[in-house]
This record gives structure tokens, sequence and C-alpha cells, in this order.
């Protein structure tokens, strides 16, 4: 059979970087292809070619036998090639049906184009009303908007970056049942992911790429997770260890917390209670937009809490702004790296400055001592391995996995009593993954509460002693982790929000 | 105080007319931001168009060469801001003050030979039986084109936006522009093409003081009106005809304000002279509650990246 798409030698220089260097390989019609790769490996640049937006410097791609060198995604699309974005390319002011048009060349009437999205939806089981606002959708509702916008224009090629990233384990099953359907129809496969055992269970081969060049190939289903990791990384990885541990005394509880949503997009906190003891991790897992954001910027005091609803060792601190709760040892480490976390143009020992001033006591009757946020900022480089020229750089200016070390390592370095963290390792590489939540686990031993939000329920099972799904704002009651299984965290994350399990 | 003297038919006839300069200028700024531009260059704008529309009017002796001409100068003006926000990704609020600063000036320079010059008269349409209704006629069929072009306008835009795919695709690029980009659309030629438009429509805004509602020039005519109608699309919730609305009731409260000025009411001028600022922030205010309108990229600079 010859291959639906073949690369050959695509090469891509972007000014001090090689993003892609003699990238090489092919997809048949109805093969399931993973690429593989830590962040920065040239994935995203490699699908952008294929889909138009960036132009290879050296190399040809084939589609069908036929040359194929797409100027713009219009001209991808024409061919047959669609992609589903990782952060999802969609505008929230709309409705689902005018996101679609959008999407596609020759849009029908919003009317017939209604009853197709219908159509679709209900053929590859994936429910959606057309004419809902986006803005008010979940993520995995909105991930279906993105594929029936492939569908509905009869793809050859489907590109899926990161699609599971942001879905339930039910959604997650939901998708899989739609791909290996697209898949059995001859719809050949693109599949993005860093999760390695979804990639065992649906893919027919995987390249594996590493700083841009093609490292080697594989087939998932005869790989073991860790073989594929170790050769995404280049090197052999090492689990993050964490001996037994009695818990000690209780340093933070919530008492039926409720707030009401920041913003219209936003989600109220709904009488959410918990208790958390030294030395313990409490893992809170949950889809996107459940309450994560609001959850972590009630426990650092961004927005202030109703008395007698957050304590710190008997005291009641539900109405100290962040730096009294700072002081008191109470340390947070949000989502969003830049803008959120780190000041993007700011450098980084400014910004180890600014949640570090109180503890580390680099201030002093409101001067600044910079020789100490400079030492202070060159500890945390040191400490965790951040990879840069030096503090005097921006934080805009790290990888995404590099900065992530340094804003959880300048809160971990403040040796904290409560440390709040929200999706610690989201989009990064396994071995800094790996050292992030080793360093959690190592402050957990020396006796601090720690509160991990995540998305990666792999990365709560691996740290954390008890679970906690947040929903719709409320908080599950906690069950230790271990012995949970898949299933369990899928109910007491609210299922495949209010859907059967789709009947493909 | 004698109220009798305000004869209420020639007011609302007049209050069209003294709406029409914030009409077209806010109907023009709408698509702008619709786009997710945010250009303070109205005023800038709308006196480039006075004085561009004047002069031409002046010298061609027809007043819709002037208009041309008027929006012409606007969209020219606004390709300014386009090279600087678009092109050299530079700060939309301080492009926007610039672009106003330059324009006063400009405008100024260009009319230092029309102080005290009559422009030629445009004449108002003639509908005939039409005009002759009582009330009606007066009030609502007895103006000049331009007026009514603003009107036809809004519905336009209106229209646009909401059933053609153009409209989709401007709202798209305004609501996440980075998404539209990676669908393809081009952002930037897209917003060029709207601020284009916005300058045209703050021109012939201009040109409609200095034609038709002053009918002189002077400098600084506008006296803020690009301000007012900058507000005047916050406050309408980007909406075309909650636009009109309010430049309908900015325009009312203006010319009852200089009526009642006439009329001798016991309030101080100065007083009266603010009402219709207040009064139509104030309205529009309570009319926005949901604050959810704006679109979601507007101001943000656009750098299409790999």
């Amino acid at each position: 059979m010859t291959a639906l798409l073949a690369l050959k030698g695509l090469t891509k220089a972007y000014p001090g970087v090689v993003a892609n260097d003699d990238v090489s390989l092919s997809i048949a019609p109805g093969e399931v292809h993973a690429l593989l790769g830590e962040n920065g490996a040239g994935k995203s640049t490699l699908v952008k070619m294929i889909y138009g937006l960036v132009k290879p410097d050296q190399g040809e791609m084939q589609m069908n036998g036929a040359p194929f060198a797409p100027a713009e995604p219009r001209a991808a699309r024409a061919a047959g090639v669609g992609m589903v974005f990782q952060h999802f390319s969609l505008f929230d002011a709309l409705s689902v049906a005018e996101n679609i048009a959008l999407g596609m060349e020759h849009a029908p009437r919003l009317r017939d184009l209604s009853r197709r999205i219908r159509e679709v939806s209900d053929t590859y089981g994936l429910p959606l009303a057309p004419d809902r606002i986006v803005g008010d959708l979940s993520a995995g509702e909105r991930q279906r908007v993105e594929i029936i916008r492939c569908l509905l224009q009869d793809p050859r090629l489907l590109i899926m970056d990161e699609p599971t990233s942001v879905l339930t384990p039910q959604e997650v099953e939901i998708l899989f049942k739609t791909l290996r359907k697209l898949s059995a129809e001859g719809t050949a496969i693109l599949y993005i992911s860093h999760k390695l055992e979804e990639i065992r269970s649906l893919c027919d081969a995987a390249t594996v790429l590493r700083l841009g060049k093609v490292v080697g190939t594989a087939v998932p289903r005869e790989s073991t997770a860790r073989e594929m990791a170790e050769m995404m990384v280049g090197k052999t990885l090492s689990t993050p260890s964490r001996p037994a541990a009695q818990p000690g005394e209780e340093v933070l509880r919530l008492d039926a917390l409720s707030l009401p949503a920041p913003t219209a997009f936003g989600m109220p906190l709904r009488d959410v209670s918990f208790s958390l003891r030294q030395g313990e991790v409490l893992g809170i897992g949950g889809v996107a937009g459940n309450g994560q954001d609001e959850l972590l910027s009630a426990l650092s005091g961004e927005r202030r809490a109703p008395r007698a609803t957050i304590w710190l060792k008997g005291q009641d601190i539900g109405a100290l702004g962040p730096n009294a709760r700072r002081e008191r040892g109470v340390l947070a480490a949000p989502e969003e790296r830049l803008g959120h976390a780190a000041a993007p143009n700011m450098s980084l020992t400014e910004n180890a400055m600014l949640t570090g001033a109180q503890r580390e006591r680099l201030e002093r009757a409101g001067f600044l001592n910079w020789g100490a946020a400079r030492a202070f900022a060159d500890r945390i480089i040191a400490a965790f391995d951040v990879r840069t020229p030096g503090p005097a750089n921006a934080a805009r200016s790290l990888s995404g996995g590099n900065l992530q070390k340094f804003v959880i390592g300048r809160e971990v370095l403040q040796r904290p009593e409560v440390l709040v963290v929200n999706q610690p390792t989201w989009g990064v590489d396994a071995s800094a993954a790996a050292a992030i939540r080793q360093a959690l686990l190592d402050l957990a031993q020396q006796g601090a509460a720690i509160v991990v939000i995540s998305q990666d329920l792999d990365e709560l099972m691996e740290i954390a002693d008890r679970f906690s799904a947040l929903n719709e704002g409320r908080l599950s009651a906690s069950r230790p982790t271990e012995g949970l299984s898949v299933e369990e965290i899928g109910l007491m994350m609210g299922g495949a929000h209010g859907m059967e399990v789709a009947h493909v | 105080m004698d109220l009798s003297v305000i004869n209420p038919v020639l007011l609302l006839a007049a209050l069209m007319s003294a709406a029409t300069p914030i009409l077209l200028a806010a109907t023009g700024e709408l698509v702008v931001e619709r786009a997710g531009v945010l250009n303070l260059g109205v005023e800038g704008m709308m006196i480039v168009g006075a004085i561009c529309g004047f002069a031409a009017a002046v010298e061609s002796a027809s007043p819709l060469v002037g208009f041309a001409a008027a929006a012409a100068g606007g969209a020219v003006l606004s390709l300014l801001f386009a090279l600087l926000t678009q092109l050299t990704l530079a700060n939309q609020v301080a492009s926007g003050l610039a672009l106003t600063l330059f324009g006063l000036g400009l405008s100024a320079l260009l009319g230092q030979g029309y102080v005290g010059v009559k422009p030629p008269r445009m004449p108002d349409v003639d509908f005939g039986p039409l005009a002759e209704i009582p009330l009606l006629g007066p009030v609502l069929f007895s103006h000049d084109p331009i007026l009514y072009i603003g009107i036809l306008l809004v519905a336009a835009v209106w229209a646009v936006l909401k059933f053609t795919r153009a409209g989709l695709i401007l709202r798209a690029v305004g609501e996440n522009h980075d998404a539209a980009h990676a669908l393809g659309y081009k952002v930037v030629r897209i917003r060029t093409l709207a601020i284009m438009f916005g300058g045209a429509l703050a021109g012939l805004g201009g040109a409609y003081i200095s034609l038709i509602r002053v009918p002189q020039w002077t400098e600084g005519m506008t006296a803020g009106v690009g301000w007012i109608a900058l507000a005047l699309v916050v406050f309408a919730s980007w909406k075309p005809w909650r636009v009109l609305l309010g430049a309908y009731l900015f325009g009312g409260i203006a010319q009852l304000q200089l009526n009642l000025q006439g009329a001798g009411v016991a309030i101080p001028v100065e007083y009266l002279a603010m009402s219709p600022y207040i009064i139509t922030i104030v309205v529009l205010v309570v009319l926005s509650a949901d604050r959810t309108a704006a679109p979601g990229s507007l101001g943000r600079i656009f750098h299409a990246s790999g």
C-alpha cells in the first residue's frame, strides 16, 4: 500500500535553533501514528509544516505519491488534512456552528450546517448542540467542536495535538472509540501525546523525536512505556521515591468554603472542606475549569475567604492577603507560568524577589536587597537544575519546563509549611517532571503539607497520599490513593459529564 | 423663562442632525473594535476629515466631492495608525493618542486658507409628498443625504456582522486573533481594512460638522465629538443599534440644552452644557450591565509566530 503522507528530509531552522533536522516519516491510510518527544523536540513545528502554517527550509512532502507543499492551512485542508489543536483554536463568544463554519472552506448556511453537525455528532458518538456558545462548554465539549470541524471536511489525515490532557478517563474512552472508528474507515491519524500508556493502547506505529531529529521508531503495542520514555529523553529515568511516613498534626483546614465565581466564565466554589496534616500530600484532580484556579486563589489569599472557613493551625487566615499568608508559611505556585506565577519580562532575580521578599528577608524597610535576591535566584537555579545563562535573563526566555522548575523551586526553597501547586508539571518534559515531583515529595518528607492540584491522574497517583476530585466547584471527600482504580477516580470526577459512554 | 419658545418639531429634526457626526464616527469605530483594534485616534481622523471635506467642497463647489474627500482623508490618516500598530506592532493606545494630536495639528495647517470661507450647501433629499406630512415630514423627511446614509450604514454594519461570512470572520479575528490565524485567516489584512473603514466613517463624521452642522471651518471644531463616539461604542456594548440609540440620545440632549439656554432656564449654562455627556453615559452604563460583550482580543497586539 502506498503511503498516504510521506515526509522526506524535512528541515526547519529558526534563528539560533534547528527545530526539525532531516525528519522523515510515512503514514499509511487508516494508520494511527504516534509522534513522541519532549517539549522542544520539534513535534509542533513538524505538524505545523504538514498543516501549512510553517514552510520547511528543505525536504519534501508527498501526499498519495504526489508532491504536497501547502502554502497555508486552507490548502492543507483542501488536500484532506485536519488538525485538532492543543490549545483549542476556538472563539469563546461565538456559537458552536459559527466556530465550525470558520474552519470550513465553503461553509453552508448556518441552518444546514447545524443539521450536518447533528448528523456527524450522532454518527461518531460526540454529543454537541450547534447553537450553544463555546465559552460555556467544558473542555471535553470544546474538543468535540474541533473534532467535528475536522470531520465535516472528510479528512484523510487527522492531526491531534495532545488531545487527552484535558479529558476525564471516560471522555478519553469516547474519544478513542471515535478515533478507532475513523481509522477503520481509512482515515490516518497523527497523534501527539505525552501519555505513553494511551499511545500503547491506540497507536499502530510511533516516531520519536529528540532535539529536532528522529531518534527512533517503535511499535507501541510491543514496547513498554518505559522504553519509549527513555528513547524520548535519551537517558534512563528514575521514578520518584517516597518512603512511608506518619503524617503529623493538622496544619490546614477548610470548613465549608464557598465563594462566588470571580468572572462570567469562572466557577464558584461550593462548600469545599478538607483537612491536611504535616507531611501529607493531598492530590486534587478534576477536569480543567471545575474550580481549580478559584481554589488556588482562595488558598493563596488572592481572593479573600469568608470568616471561619480557612484555618492554619487553629488560626483563621481567611481574611488575610497573600503577603500575610506567606509570612505564616502558606505559599502557592499557580498554573499559568507566564503572567501569573512569573512576570514574563522581568528577570529571574526580580521574579525571585517578587514572592521571596518576605520569607527570604530580601527587603528591609521598603528597600530591596538585590544582592540577596540574586543569591536566592542562583540558589534556585542550582538546586533545581534550571537551564539558563543566569539570573539576569527574563522569565520569558526560559522554556516551559525550565521556568516551571524555577517557579516551583522558588516556593520550595522558602521552606513553606503549606504549599499549594496547580498543574506543577503541565507541559513539562519527563525528566523535569520527575525532578519537580521528587522535590515536592522531599518537601513533604521534611514535614510540609502539600496540596497538588493537577489534571494528570498518573501524577497524582504517584505523589499524593490522598485523592479528592473537584467537579463543578465541589470537592469530593478524599480517599487514600493506594488501591484507587481509574474507574473510581473517573466517577469522582463526575464521569463523562452526565453523558453515557457513547454507543458507537 | 419661557419654555413655549421651544418648538418640539424643530427640536426633533435638529436632534437627528446633531447626532449624525457621532453616529458615523462611532459606527466606524465599532467595526474597528469588533476586529480587535482599539483606535483612539477617532478625534484626529474626524478633524482631518472635516478639513479635507471642507477644502474639497470649496474648491470643487460640490459638497458630495467634499464628503468623498473627507472619507478618503480619514482613511489615509487611519492607514498611518494601521502601519504603526499592525506592521510595526506599536502600542495601540499610544498610537491612537498620537494620531489624534497629529490630526489636530495637520488640520490646523491644512485649514489656514479656509477660515471664514463659506462652503457650498448640501441640498436636502426631496421626498416629495412625504415631507408634507405634519410632524413626521419635517422631523424625518427634511434632511441631507448623508444623514440617511449614516442610518443605512448602521443597518448595514449590523446585518453584515450578524448574517454574512465576512462579518463572522471579522468577529472571529476580534475575538481570538491567534485562533483565527491558526485557521488561516489574514489577521493583519482584515484589521487594516477595518481600520480604514473606521477612518473613512470618522472622516465623514468630521465633514458633516464642517459642511452641514456649522458650516464653516474653525480649528479644533470637532470639539471632543470623537471621544464621545469612542465612549459610545463601549457603552453600547459593541452593538450597532445601541450606538444609534446612544448617538440620538446625546444629540437630543445636546440640542435640548441649547434650546433651554435660549429659553433662559435658571440653571447655570455650564451644567446644561455638560448634561448631554453625563446623561448619555449614565443611560448607556445602565444598558451595558453585561460586561462580557467586549471582543476578546481588543487592543492586544497580534504577532504571527511560526
